[in-house]
């Protein structure tokens, strides 16, 4: 028979339990803290952007980024254990972030824009992890990636990351504002904006020059950031270039494509603070004239005004119904004249608006955003028209567009 | 002669008059709107109001289609349960909210049906009236008026109507959920009962339901059917977002 435990050894047991419990609360409060400053971080840094496929569960991979290099499929980061991260401690997944080396120790491709990402600060990275954690586990595994010769020999990333990539975050300028190296850190490291702005030179590396080119990135040109007749902001007030950030439009012009993705998935979340810091940022990035990276066929003036005629009878027949005989617009179509993805050398973007149509993304400040129709039975060379009408019209003063320039 | 004296009273009077009576040119003056129809264009462009040429058109009619049908649609699109690059592409970046607006304004409208397209021949044409009003209770296939109502003008409030449609548009669905890629809520009765046609079953039943003239009320029933032959996940759902 068992004799009966001691009065002090029960009241030690269930003071041990009230402490323990006691203990336990403050850090799940500060754990749900945490993982609610992930969520809000995964979100500007657009994870899910790239980690969920059209159609696929939440950041279970599986997207095709195609490159010059051949096609990424991007992995899972879902917690489970088998096919995604699920065994990857805090400091593994800060590794991968901060040094582009996976838990097993073999160096990443850039696709994944840690060059970006290794300015995030380790709280933020661990906040990140926290909520990743956290979103549900999706046994889900990727095929390997499509990659040309010599780009598949994953090994030989240990040397491009020894030539062309800098692990390490950047220190505050002190010359500047708070809010312009909140702004900067956010736009140069989680928002990794120059992943697409920015064009890439030898093997995959980022080009460093002031006035680098933009890049393509799913059929759609992301114009420089340094040039204000493109995509940079440093015309606008700061308050204004927030408020774009936010909305994803402005009183004659919405960011689309891509860019559309991005304002709906992420930019429309960000808090007003983050945005004015990132808009305090652009606006004061110094201004470059950039060169477009596609070479416009010079047209002679016989086939420039013969283009214009075409263009402007298609104009007249198709689009001045919405965008006005005077490109001005009226209160859902935006004004072409004076629009810079009209006017700015490259057309490809003007040429998929006109082509796949759609609808500016759907944001607090522009909840039913109008939506353009696809022109898709255009032949090439009535596209090339109209796209020289509308650049060479109202003021505009773009090269006209040849059929040649528009094939992919 | 009685004459009116213009005293303050009356100035009083007449002041209040002619604000009353400007009031709605103040209004008036204001910007107009933009309205749901100029948002819309963007679909409008292929979703003509008078639906297609059902001869060989493929864009389906959504005017006057129930909007919960629509909205699930409209969903499916974004999910990519449904795949068309023109559609997944339009509703990328749309709010559910927005997207439940945009499906009520088709379904609110009510305009006139294209013609319809020529019989079939036989024995097309009774083979895809069997299969739409009788069903084939061997092969496990209900009527299609089993559930998309007598009149095949749908039913409220997420089962659409099935007249005015073109022929390569129904051969197409039916073809979609045999292979897997059209998808609605679990269960997905229209997936079993694709898979359950057989031989010239799909063209059967899409040329006769091409042909078949506009009944006199277009309108979806408003009633739900009384005893649905299957269980469908689509049907009772709350079609709101």
């Amino acid at each position: 028979m068992n004799a009966p435990r001691p009065f002090a050894g029960r009241m030690m047991k269930l003071l041990l339990a009230c402490l323990m419990f006691a203990l336990a609360l403050p850090a799940t409060a500060a754990d749900e803290a945490m993982r609610e400053r992930g969520e809000y971080l995964t979100r500007i840094g657009n994870c899910s952007g790239c980690h969920t496929a059209p159609g696929g569960e939440p950041f279970a991979g599986g997207l095709h980024l195609n490159s010059d290099y051949g096609t990424f499929v991007t992995p899972n980061i879902t917690p489970d254990g088998a096919t995604g991260i699920g065994n990857w401690s805090a400091d593994d997944f800060y590794r991968a972030l901060h040094e582009g080396v996976r838990a097993d120790g073999s160096p990443m491709y850039p696709a994944c824009p840690y060059p970006s990402y290794t300015h995030v600060a380790r709280d933020d990275i661990d906040a990140i992890h926290a909520y990743l954690r956290s979103v549900a586990p999706v046994e889900q595994a990727q095929p390997a990636h499509d990659l040309d010769f010599p780009y598949r020999y994953r090994s030989l990333l240990g040397l491009w990351q020894a030539l062309y990539f800098e692990p390490g975050e950047q220190a505050d300028d002190n010359a500047r504002g708070a809010d312009w190296n909140r702004g900067r850190y956010l736009v140069e490291g989680l928002g990794h904006c120059d992943a697409c702005h920015r064009a890439r030179g030898a093997f995959g590396a980022m080009e460093t020059a002031d006035d680098a080119p933009g890049a393509m990135i799913h059929g759609w040109y992301a114009p420089p950031l340094a040039d204000p007749a493109q995509a940079g902001l440093q015309g606008l007030s700061i308050a204004d270039a927030a408020d774009f950030l936010q909305s994803g439009k402005r009183d004659h012009a919405a960011m689309l494509g891509p860019m559309a993705d991005v304002v709906f998935e992420s930019l429309q979340y960000l808090r007003d603070d983050d945005a004015r810091a990132m808009a305090a940022y652009l606006t004061a990035l110094p201004e470059q004239q950039v060169d477009s990276p596609l070479r416009l066929i010079r047209m002679s003036e016989d086939g420039r005004q013969t283009a214009m005629a075409e263009g402007r009878a298609i104009y007249a027949d198709r689009c001045a119904g919405c965008h006005g005989d005077d490109g001005r617009g009226d209160a859902g179509a935006p004004a072409l004249a004076g629009n810079r993805a009209v006017t700015m050398d490259f057309p490809l973007n003007a040429a998929n608006m006109i082509r796949e149509g759609g609808f500016a993304a759907a944001t607090a400040d522009n909840p039913r955003p109008h939506g353009m129709p696809p022109f898709y039975k255009l032949s090439e060379r009535e596209l090339a028209a109209v796209l020289s009408f509308i650049r060479g019209s109202w003021g505009n003063d773009a090269a006209p567009v040849t059929p040649t320039n528009l094939r992919r | 002669m009685t004459r009116y004296a213009y005293t303050p009273r009356t100035a009083g009077y007449v002041a209040i008059i002619a604000l009353v009576l400007l009031l709605p040119l103040g209004a008036a003056a204001e910007p107009a709107r933009p309205s749901m129809k100029d948002r819309v264009a963007a679909c409008s462009a292929c979703h003509g109001p008078q639906g297609i040429e059902l001869e060989d058109g493929y864009v389906p009619r959504i005017h006057g289609k129930p909007a919960g049908y629509l909205y699930n649609q409209l969903v499916n699109y974004q999910d990519y349960r449904r795949r068309n690059t023109s559609m997944n592409h339009m509703v990328a970046h749309l709010s559910h909210a927005y997207l439940f607006e945009i499906a009520q304004y088709f379904a609110d409208q009510h305009t006139p049906y294209p013609p319809a397209a020529a019989a079939p021949p036989e024995p097309l044409a009774e083979r895809g009236r069997q299969l739409a009003r009788k069903g084939d209770k061997a092969a496990g296939i209900p009527a299609c008026d089993a559930c998309h109502g007598e009149r095949l003008t749908g039913v409220q409030p997420n089962t659409p109507g099935l007249v005015g449609l073109p022929r390569q548009y129904i051969m197409a669905q039916l073809g979609a959920w045999q292979v897997g890629t059209r998808h609605a809520a679990a269960p997905d009765c229209m997936a079993d009962i694709a898979s359950r046609l057989k031989g010239r079953d799909v063209e059967a039943v899409a040329a006769w339901l091409a042909a078949q003239p506009t009944p006199a009320d277009t309108r979806p029933a408003a009633e739900p059917i009384d005893a649905p032959p299957m269980t469908c996940g689509s049907v009772p759902q709350p079609a709101t977002p």
